[in-house]
């Protein structure tokens, strides 16, 4: 029992203090939000797999999420418009507590990985009302990743009518927005928007924490 | 014909058997002293499948390669699996993949539902229309006591998607079935399409907790097939990027084991913890996986003396951090009493399987890429094989802990002494006909990657091998006669690839 005390006083509080705070600064080297070169130029946030040598200068931003397919493609013309928050009467209903079902289609484990991270002392999600649970049964909406297999699209549809109206839907990773790097795979699908309607678009390969964080504070209209 | 990791051998030189001398030839070598690494097939032009063998004498560190000609007018074999337990999946993946009879498997089902690769008929009559599992049979017990639990695709965590079926009298299990393939996206035919960019990104997403292993076993293929030899920086930065996948994944597997046995303190300490080491490779790299990190020809960025000196002072904030929670949770006995004894592997069920990584080393089995097969920074830094003694839960989490030890040791040895160098070569185009062969001891065990090229210099097949194939029977084994309560635990143990299963 001490032993655990003590450990436990040695660990402290981790908890990061986002959203009253400014968030943790990104290291230099990571790849957020794209910075557009020239006029002309369009970039799609949702089909592009944020590697470092695909000719796309990168900013230190971690901010993308949105509420629209389209937003996603940002050009000089078009900046990019993020994630608007639930109307009123969806806000009644979840804005306190938001209960999601995590369903990977073909998820690499990466997007996966990362959002489970936010249920770790540091990101703390509960905090915000917002909870992972294990059936759709009790969930407000689904979290989709991966590019949808052939072989997971009927259990994606299970879950997303066993899932009780309103629900929303939030696709998270460049394979769930696009097909992403599987596009042009015969057991893969174009995107999840194609399939059921989708409420919120969280770009990345995978999404930095924050990125997904900050796109459900948006969705919840908490920032 | 004898083969090294990140090797390359001309087609032509590899012995080409009839099928029957072919399967006494790795039944032989396996029943001595030899592993099954690898088993698979590739179309040849005039429409025959090779089929290579590659076989594994650990201690001497030799690779053999052996290969037969099954022809498309009858396209069947005697099944290995009968004589060779190692060879199951395998042999599955031939039929599906090629539409070929391994004759006598014990269990020929479809691995991950997919046509097959040669536009012949498939030999399952419903495959591509059908989603998992089609109409294919579990294995079943007939008892008015015995029960059956069904669990899956659809999980309760955030994990990815598997169907478990457990035949169970009581809460003991009898028998549990693994019904994998939901996460099938058909990556090996991918992977060998014309644009080696696209493979590169693709090898990055194979199983995305293992971007660095993947990546760097698909960069190594390349520069086996262009002869391209990269600098010792290159190296040893490949190195500290896999060193660091491990330490996320096994501190994480910890935090999770610890959650799964009830004692919440360390699995919140070691998630946080896993976050540390994400974060250092988010430094390095810009991406919480690495993705990015590797190309054929090197690596993408450099750790300068400023950035090493910064990692090595937060390694050894880490590893105190590390000792102080892995005290805790292996000292506690409510915790102990429910790792010892739960989902034992004896060492020689572990050799018949044919498992590897952790769960190999938790029995007491010698594999480990790094020391078997040493290749780049291993060659002048050994890390030394961390053995348990007990095949059980307990012994899959010590050899975690050991490991992220001596990862760290080894990481802070390399980090003080990177040698010099360019980061980066371009490498030349891919020798045409020609065998690359690479294996790189992920966090999971061994990894192999094989690209096969055509007469210009093309991937004409391109094989991928997560450890996770060689594992998924063994965490099945080790559920028999356990209660269904340890199945959860016993799982974690493992933490076995979905996807790095189901390509």
């Amino acid at each position: 029992m001490l032993k655990i005390l003590r450990t436990r006083f040695k660990q402290g509080c981790r908890t990061m203090l986002f959203p009253k705070a400014k968030a943790p600064a990104l290291p230099s080297r990571y790849r957020g939000r794209p910075i557009i070169a020239g006029q002309g130029d369009s970039i799609d946030l949702g089909k592009i797999s944020f590697s470092p040598d695909s000719g796309i200068a990168y900013s230190n931003d971690p901010q993308m999420a949105t509420s629209k397919r389209e937003d996603l493609i940002i050009s000089k013309e078009r900046e990019l418009v993020l994630a608007r928050a639930l109307n009123d009467k969806m806000l009644r209903i979840f804005g306190r507590s938001l209960k999601l079902r995590q369903v990977s289609a073909g998820g690499c484990n990466a997007c996966e990985s990362d959002i489970n991270v936010l249920n770790t002392p540091v990101w703390d999600l509960s905090r915000f009302g917002i909870q992972f649970v294990a059936s759709p049964r009790h969930a407000d909406g689904i979290v989709v990743t991966g590019p949808i297999t052939r072989n997971m699209h009927e259990a994606l549809l299970k879950t997303y009518e066993a899932t009780p109206d309103p629900k929303i839907v939030i696709a998270v990773g460049s394979c769930a927005i696009s097909g992403g790097i599987f596009s042009e795979s015969p057991q893969c699908s174009k995107g999840l928007n194609a399939i059921i309607p989708v409420d919120l678009f969280i770009p990345g390969c995978p999404p930095h924490p924050l990125t997904t964080l900050d796109g459900l504070l948006r969705l919840l209209d908490r920032l | 014909m004898e083969l090294f990791n990140g090797g390359q051998i001309s087609l032509s030189n590899i012995p080409a058997l009839a099928v029957e001398e072919f399967r006494g030839h790795v039944l032989n070598r396996c029943h001595e002293d030899a592993r099954l690494v690898n088993l698979f097939g590739a179309l040849e032009p005039n429409g025959q499948v090779r089929l290579f063998a590659i076989l594994g004498q650990d201690e001497e560190a030799e690779l053999e390669i052996l290969s037969t000609f099954i022809p498309p007018q009858a396209p069947q074999y005697q099944s290995l699996t009968k004589d060779l337990l190692q060879a199951h999946l395998f042999e599955r993946e031939i039929a599906e993949q090629w539409a070929i009879t391994p004759a006598g498997h014990p269990w020929l089902k479809p691995l991950r539902y997919h046509s097959n690769y040669r536009s012949a008929a498939d030999i399952w009559n419903n495959i591509a229309h059908k989603t998992i599992p089609g109409e294919y049979p579990f294995y079943a017990v007939a008892s008015e006591e015995a029960h059956e639990v069904g669990v899956g695709p659809v999980h309760a965590g955030i994990i990815e998607p598997g169907h478990f079926r457990f035949q169970c009298h009581g809460e003991a299990i009898m028998h549990l079935e693994i019904q994998l393939g939901y996460q099938h996206r058909g990556i090996e035919p991918l992977m060998a399409g014309p644009d080696l960019k696209r493979s590169m990104l693709l090898s990055e997403s194979i199983a995305g907790d293992t971007s660095i292993g993947h990546s760097t076993a698909f960069c190594e293929v390349v520069e086996s097939l262009t002869g391209c030899a990269i600098s010792a920086r290159a190296q040893a930065i490949r190195a500290v990027a896999l060193e660091l996948e491990r330490l996320a994944n096994h501190i994480g597997d910890l935090g999770a084991l610890g959650m799964d046995a009830g004692f919440l303190p360390t699995s919140a300490y070691f998630g946080r913890m896993r976050g540390d080491y994400l974060n250092l490779l988010l430094s390095l790299t810009g991406n919480r996986f690495g993705k990015g990190l590797s190309r054929p020809g090197g690596v993408l960025f450099d750790i300068d003396a400023k950035m090493a000196d910064d990692l090595c002072s937060k390694l050894k904030k880490y590893r105190e951090e590390f000792q102080d929670v892995s005290d805790l949770l292996f000292t506690r006995p409510s915790v102990l009493a429910r790792f010892e004894g739960v989902g034992t592997i004896s060492l020689k069920d572990a050799k018949e399987i044919g498992l590897v990584g952790p769960a190999g080393r938790a029995s007491q089995l010698e594999c480990d890429v790094r020391m078997n097969y040493s290749s780049g920074m291993w060659q002048y830094h050994h890390v030394p094989i961390s053995l348990g003694a007990t095949g059980d839960v307990y012994a899959r989490a010590l050899v975690r802990r050991q490991e992220v030890v001596r990862s760290l040791e080894f990481l802070l040895r390399i980090l003080s002494s990177l040698p010099a160098g360019e980061i980066f070569v371009q490498p030349g185009p891919m020798k045409p006909d020609t065998l690359g062969a690479s294996m790189v001891e992920g966090w999971r065990g061994e990894i192999m990657h094989v690209g096969i090229t055509n007469s210009i210099g093309g991937f004409a097949r391109y094989k991928i091998k997560d450890p996770s194939f060689h594992n998924w029977f063994g965490l099945a084994y080790a559920m028999r006669g356990q209660e269904i309560s340890d199945f959860p635990l016993c799982n974690k143990s493992f933490n076995l690839s979905y996807c790095g299963h189901d390509l």
